[in-house]
Formats: structure tokens, C-alpha cells, sequence
């Protein structure tokens, strides 16, 4: 069994922005299939861990309550801009398994338009075995967190769709 | 040598009586995340053994019906097993008479009768409110609620670096104003057992009555209301190895006949017109509607249970178990525990480097081991030392001294990939 440190070594892993060209769905199967490799559960935790660490840095300036997403346990700080008419988001947390989730799913959503944000489907978090933190009662906030991604594609679309 | 041999003995005697325990609690055989259970958040709720169980599950087989109401067989057995409960709840606490015992909700619905029993009629602008720091949330908020209504304004005893309370900063704030003093037997985030014995007494001096939350004592040492004096005494039976949905509020009775009633229906009346209405007395002026029948009974063989395991093994075992983490934790070089008072019980919390309290939980969970991440409802507290939380492990008479080093293990782990 290797350890998630030496993941990226063996399995030539990639964590360069991704394109729109990269079908939601095929991101998602790539990180169920990264995580299915883990046989151990606090394993598949030190790679989410490891997924928050590669996180670009969040500026301070957006280390504000504006940015801050209610209904975590954790503080958390999700950025989003646009451009060329794709969403973009930077994100940072206090705690790390909150970070290595929003991670995931920047990996995911990314670089893509409202549209597809708004409707894209995230059935990897279970798959992944990552539902329970969309408990509510959790308080973790994943499920805050996707609403809040969610939100400011839709918010920027429509800026988009008026300009 | 021989002292050694002879604690050796009496630590695998106590091991035994400890797994003869565990059997009688039927959940801490099951498996979590495939691990076998490691419950180590007592301080929120304690789970139940199979005479509790057992209990409740027989009173609404056999005996259910409502209470105070009828003269059919069954409401006279329901109603001789409620009040029975009380006695026992009287016995328990040493309490001098049955009609000081108050059947609520738990220690939140306890303190909030008396909080605004005080605001409607005993409390005016400008008098004051004695709590501190350390005071969970439920004996924080009633407070503030009953002053809104009547203008009272609360004072605030700061803790000390260690948890303890800062006594001096206690005598000083007493004074001609202050209308009550609330304030917690055991910090359930620090562990700190306060000297109320000492406090109250000091407050008597300047008839000053106080209100003690026992939440976090009652299941771990004796608690005899008399003896302390307190006026007050209030707790949860779901953290004493009984039901959830009980509890109870000790006052005494002197006080309780001057106090308002807290809320109106069935059972707290003597009659009722509309002109106006004679109330019930105690201890059923303050038992407005049908109570929480099994909740009371349930709660009586918690006790029974407690009373015959014995407060003498609870206390050796626990302090053991205290002692036990304290040295598995300090070995560790970047754990930092918060609260270290001289005086202290059943609860650990503390600190991994600067992770999160979250991150920490969260693995130890996937290894079956239960602790509480957060604030722990003491906000206060937490600013105090500047923390938004802590990670807390706290303690009950089932837990062993195995599963606080399998906690050990699994921090061990967990620093492994935090860090
Ligand atoms: C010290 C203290 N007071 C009050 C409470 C509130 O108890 P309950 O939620 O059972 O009403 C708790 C429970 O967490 C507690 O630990």
C-alpha cells in the first residue's frame, strides 16, 4: 500500500488548471478513481488533505466576511471571478478536510460557464464517500459550500448574460 | 515495591468491574466505521445501560398512563411510578423534601424557569447577575433574556489561565445588587470543578441565593444539595446515563413558593375561571401539562444505577482515566490541553498544533473513536483563551484505560497526516 504522499510519484498525478475541454464528468470519474485507490479511510483523508495543500493561495483581501461561507464548523473563503465568460474560483479554509473538499470541487468546476456549474452533477462526493459531510448534521458545510459555488456562477452568468 | 503490586492489583480489579459494566450498555459493543466504539463524548450525552432501557420500555408496556388524572388502576401505577421518581431523584441529591423537585425538560428548561420565574416578578433595573466565564451557553442566554425584560445586567467572573475561577474577582463582584449568583458545579469544556460549597457560602453572607448547573457533576461525584445550601441545583438525566427529554430543577422551597409560575396549563392549577386562576403547589406549579412520565422513571433506575455501582469506584475509576489522558496527551509535543485546574474531572480538551479542532474529530471518527469538536457551547470561555474551539474527549464510568490509549493511537495517526 503506498501513501497518499507518494501518490502523485506513482500515478503521474496532475494538478495543472483545467480546461473547459475536460467534461465534468470525466474529472469526477478521475477522482473516484484516485480515491478508490485508497483502501484506507484516514489514507483517502490525507489525500483529500494533500488535494486542499495544492490549493492556489487565497489573497487576504478576500479573507473577509464577504467572502465567507456561513454554515461551516470551519471558516471558509470562497473567491470567485470571471473571465473570458468562465467562472473562477479561489478558496482557502482554517480547517483541512473543509479545504480539501472545496479543492475537489474547484477541481470539478473550475473554469467552466454558469450554466454548466449550475447544473453540474456531483454524485462523485458519494461515490467518493465524501456524503456525509453534505449531512447537515455535519455542519460541515459542504453542501453550503456547493450552494455558495453554485450562487456565484449564477450571479456572474447573468452579470454576463446582461453586459 | 509492595504499594506497586498492590495498585497493580486493584487497577486489574477495577478492569474487571469496568468490562462487567460495558456489558450492561448494549450500544458499546456495536462497531463504527468498523472499528469498535470508542465513546469518549460523555460530557454531551452518556449512553444508557439495559436497566434504564429496560425500564422505560416497561413502563410503556405495562404501565403507561397519564398521571395525576384518573382513578383507573393504570393512571394511579403511572402516577405512584412518577412521584416514586421523584423521591428517588430527592434521595439522590439529599434534598429535604419531595416538593422540591421540579420534573423539566433538562439543566436549559431548568435554568430557564428559573430565569424567568425571576424576570416577571424578582428582578428590577439595575440589579445584577452574578455568572462566569465558563459558563455553558444554556446558563448564559436565560440570563440575558431576563434581563432584557427586567433591566438586570449580568457580571462576569473571569477564569484564570489554568480554567480555575479567579475567586478574588468572585468575592468582589457580590454586592448589595446582585439578585442571584448562577454558576456551573463542572465546566463541561474545561473540566474545572468550581468550589460552590465555598461560593455559596460566600454569597449567603450577603443573602445572595445561587443557582448551581450540575449538568456536568451529577454522574461523576456525590452531590448532596443540603449540604452544599445551594438554593438552585439543576441537571440533564441524559448525561447521567438516563433518558434524554428530563431533568430536573432543585430549589428550595422557601424560594419556589415566592417564584412566579414559569408556565401555564393542566396540572399546575388548583382551579381555573376566567376571572382568575389559583395555583397549584409545589412541586406541581411549575409541572404545567402532561410531563415526561418515562422520562422520570427512566430517570429513577438511572440513578438506582448509579447509587449501586457506587460513587466510590465511579470517582477512582474516572480519576484514573483523567490521569491516564493527561499523561498520554502531554507526551505529545505540539498538544496543548486547555484547562488544567488543580480541581478538575472527567473532561480533556485541548489543542493538535494550530489544527483544527474539525480536522482532528473528524479522523479519530474514522477510527471509531467519538470526541466533541467545537465550542462546546461555551463561547465565552473559548475567547477567553482565544480559541474558536477544542477537541474534547470526555470521560464515563464504562470508558477503559485501552480506549484512551487507542485515542492516543488515533492522534498519533491524525498528527501523521495533519502535519
Ligand atoms: C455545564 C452544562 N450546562 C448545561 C448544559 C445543557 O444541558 P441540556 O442540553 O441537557 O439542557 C450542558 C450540556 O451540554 C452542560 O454541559
Amino acid at each position: 500500500m503506498c501513501s497518499p504522499k507518494d501518490w502523485n510519484a506513482q500515478k503521474g498525478f496532475y494538478f495543472e488548471k483545467l480546461t473547459a475541454a475536460h467534461e465534468i464528468s470525466t474529472v469526477s470519474q478521475d477522482i473516484v478513481d484516485e480515491f478508490a485507490f485508497f483502501e484506507d479511510w484516514l489514507d483517502r483523508y490525507e489525500h483529500l488533505i494533500d488535494l486542499g495543500r495544492e490549493l492556489p493561495i487565497l489573497d487576504d483581501a478576500f479573507r473577509t466576511n464577504e467572502y465567507r461561507i456561513r454554515g461551516c464548523q470551519a471558516q471558509v473563503w470562497l473567491h470567485p471571478s470571471r473571465i473570458n465568460g468562465l467562472v473562477y474560483f479561489t478558496a482557502d479554509s482554517d480547517a483541512m478536510i473543509t479545504k480539501g473538499l472545496i479543492a475537489l470541487l474547484i477541481r470539478v468546476l473550475d473554469g467552466r460557464t454558469g450554466d454548466e456549474i449550475m447544473n453540474a452533477d456531483l454524485s462523485f462526493l458519494d461515490a467518493i464517500g465524501m456524503k456525509e459531510h453534505l449531512s447537515p448534521t455535519r455542519k460541515n458545510g459542504l453542501d453550503a459550500m456547493i450552494k455558495q459555488i453554485k450562487l456565484y456562477a449564477l450571479a456572474l452568468s447573468s452579470q454576463a448574460n446582461q453586459s | 515495591m509492595r504499594e506497586s503490586s498492590h495498585r497493580e492489583f486493584e487497577g486489574t480489579v477495577l478492569e474487571d468491574r469496568v468490562e462487567q459494566i460495558r456489558s450492561s450498555f448494549p450500544i458499546l459493543s456495536r462497531a463504527v466505521h468498523e472499528h469498535p466504539l470508542v465513546y469518549l463524548d460523555n460530557a454531551a450525552s452518556s449512553q444508557k445501560p439495559d436497566v434504564v432501557i429496560d425500564r422505560i420500555s416497561r413502563y410503556y408496556r405495562e404501565q403507561h398512563s397519564n398521571v395525576h388524572r384518573g382513578v383507573h388502576a393504570l393512571s394511579q401505577e403511572a402516577t405512584d411510578a412518577y412521584e416514586e421518581a421523584r423521591d428517588t431523584v430527592c434521595e439522590f441529591i439529599g434534598a429535604d423534601d419531595r416538593s422540591e423537585i421540579i420534573f423539566t425538560k433538562g439543566t436549559t428548561d431548568a435554568i430557564n424557569l428559573v430565569a424567568f420565574s425571576y424576570a416577571g416578578r424578582m428582578l428590577e433595573e439595575g440589579d445584577e447577575i452574578v455568572l462566569t466565564q465558563m459558563e455553558h451557553h444554556s446558563n448564559i442566554v436565560p440570563w440575558q433574556l431576563a434581563c432584557e425584560i427586567s433591566g438586570a445586567i449580568i457580571k462576569v467572573v473571569p477564569v484564570e489561565e489554568d480554567g480555575s475561577l479567579n475567586y478574588e474577582e468572585y468575592e468582589k463582584s457580590l454586592s448589595e445588587r446582585t439578585r442571584l449568583v448562577a454558576v456551573t458545579h463542572v465546566s463541561n469544556s474545561l473540566g474545572t470543578v468550581n468550589p460552590v460549597k465555598r461560593m455559596i457560602s460566600d454569597a449567603h453572607g450577603l443573602d445572595i441565593p445561587v443557582l448551581i448547573d450540575g449538568a456536568q457533576a451529577v454522574s461523576h461525584m456525590p452531590v448532596n444539595v443540603c449540604e452544599l445550601d445551594a438554593d438552585f441545583y439543576c441537571f440533564s438525566g441524559h448525561k447521567m446515563y438516563g433518558p434524554t427529554g428530563i431533568g430536573v430543577l432543585y430549589g428550595k422551597q422557601e424560594l419556589l413558593n415566592r417564584m412566579p409560575p414559569y408556565q401555564g396549563g393542566g396540572d399546575m392549577i388548583e382551579s381555573v375561571s376566567f376571572e382568575g386562576s389559583s395555583f397549584n403547589s409545589l412541586p406541581h406549579k411549575f409541572e404545567a401539562g402532561t410531563p415526561n412520565i418515562a422520562g422520570a422513571i427512566g430517570l429513577a433506575a438511572a440513578m438506582d444505577f448509579i447509587r449501586e455501582t457506587g460513587f466510590d469506584f465511579i470517582t477512582d475509576h474516572e480519576t484514573r482515566l483523567l490521569h491516564h489522558a493527561h499523561e498520554k496527551l502531554q507526551a505529545f509535543d505540539r498538544l496543548r490541553i486547555i484547562g488544567t485546574a488543580p480541581e478538575k474531572i472527567s473532561v480533556v480538551s485541548f489543542l493538535l498544533g494550530d489544527s483544527h479542532p474539525y480536522d482532528v474529530a473528524t479522523l479519530l471518527d474514522r477510527l471509531g473513536i467519538a470526541v466533541r469538536s467545537g465550542h462546546h457551547c461555551t463561547q465565552p470561555v473559548m475567547a477567553r483563551y482565544g480559541i474558536p474551539g477544542t477537541v474534547r474527549a470526555s470521560f464515563a464510568l464504562y470508558n477503559t484505560i485501552d480506549e484512551i490509549d487507542v485515542l492516543a493511537e488515533g492522534l498519533e495517526r491524525a498528527e501523521g497526516i495533519l502535519f
